[in-house]
């Protein structure tokens, strides 16, 4: 399982190198230009980080995580989710960066190959920063009457979720 | 909305150290997180920089226009307001691409791009189309190949196969996607 998809990436990279020489792209100027973008947002991504590692890490040192995942666990359960994820569930529709320092926090908690860490690193390639896309992409042309959009975006979120799960309790089966 | 849950999240964190008398535990986690907290984003910031060079790379060699006209005729049948040919179509295609690929960054400028264009054709300019519906149905539930974040993150955790994850995903974000446009496509048809 894990050897074919250990190829994808590098796969991906050497197709690129390839055919952007082919095509004379200026690889390495190019690859400069673009990391200088992925710095930027590095850095843009301390403070939020930061802040949301501050904030998970009291919520859960306290028992406060603990408690409110014993009020849910009988949902969750019912659906298969272990309790620890909820902060993530709750987060990850308004901000990516705050999603990525909780998922961060819960590798580091469970380890990244744990069911949890792994169903974690799934649930942010299924679902989307919904709220945030919504509100740019309607607000950018100036619509007020979204209808039914947001709460489609929405299922599709839970639908990530769910589909995650059983993808992660496969393989974990298996 | 996330204002509210960040402090409500460190005010209930207070409040339970409180019931324990435990005030020394507030303290020492705030400076234990923000620490750790710094270390993952300096680690994801490097790997930021090596990702956002790579997909630089892969626009300027036009992997994503090829596989933006290989998605086109894939996306006629769920947007049939839209004419063909319109503008408004091959930018929806270079969004779901970049989507696919991992490349958030590049896929927001097209996705609006893509608003604008569908909104010339809105005889309503005040309300949402369905086509700009499916649209965003489509983004929130998109299928990925490369979930670069959390390869990134997994990276930083110290995962042994970073990449294991990308299958899985893949799996994960496909169906989700095909079952948000079959919501999406029975809702159009009783809204006729």
């Amino acid at each position: 399982m894990g050897s074919w998809s250990a190829w994808i990436l590098p796969g991906l990279v050497a197709v690129t190198l390839v055919v952007a020489l082919r095509r004379r792209v200026a690889v390495y100027d190019e690859f400069v230009a673009g990391a200088m973008d992925g710095v930027r947002l590095g850095l843009r991504l301390i403070p939020l980080i930061i802040g949301i590692y501050v904030a998970v890490g009291l919520f859960r040192e306290s028992g406060a995580l603990a408690w409110v995942a014993g009020q849910a666990a009988p949902f969750l359960a019912a659906v298969g989710f272990p309790a620890e994820i909820l902060p993530l569930m709750l987060i990850r529709p308004f901000s990516n960066a705050a999603a990525m320092g909780v998922i961060a926090d819960l590798l580091a908690q469970h380890g990244p190959d744990s069911f949890i860490g792994f169903l974690a690193s799934v649930m942010q390639g299924s679902s989307e920063t919904t709220f945030y896309v919504a509100a740019l992409y309607l607000g950018s042309v100036g619509i007020r009457r979204s209808l039914h959009a947001v709460h489609l975006c929405l299922l599709g979120d839970l639908a990530g979720y769910l589909a995650a799960l059983w993808v992660t309790g496969l393989l974990f089966l298996l | 909305m996330v204002n509210i849950l960040w402090a409500a999240m460190i005010l209930m964190g207070i409040g339970f150290a409180a019931l324990q008398g435990n005030g020394e535990l507030v303290t020492s986690t705030l400076f234990a997180q923000a620490a750790s907290g710094l270390a993952v984003a300096l680690n994801l910031l490097a790997l930021l920089t090596v990702w956002f060079g790579l997909s630089r790379v892969a626009e300027r060699a036009g992997l994503l226009n090829s596989l933006a006209r290989l998605l086109t005729p894939l996306l006629r049948p769920l947007f049939p307001g839209l004419p063909h040919g319109h503008p408004s179509l091959s930018a929806i295609a270079m969004n779901i691409a970049a989507n696919f690929l991992g490349l958030a960054n590049a896929a927001t400028p097209f996705g609006l791009k893509a608003m604008e264009e569908m909104q010339r054709l809105n005889p309503r300019p005040d309300t949402v189309t369905p086509a700009m519906i499916t649209f965003l149905a489509l983004n929130s539930a998109c299928a990925t190949l490369l979930p670069a974040t959390a390869v990134a993150l997994r990276a930083q955790a110290g995962a042994p196969e970073p990449a294991r994850i990308i299958g899985p995903a893949a799996a994960a974000s496909g169906a989700a996607m095909v079952f948000v446009l079959l919501v999406d496509g029975f809702l159009r048809r009783r809204a006729h």
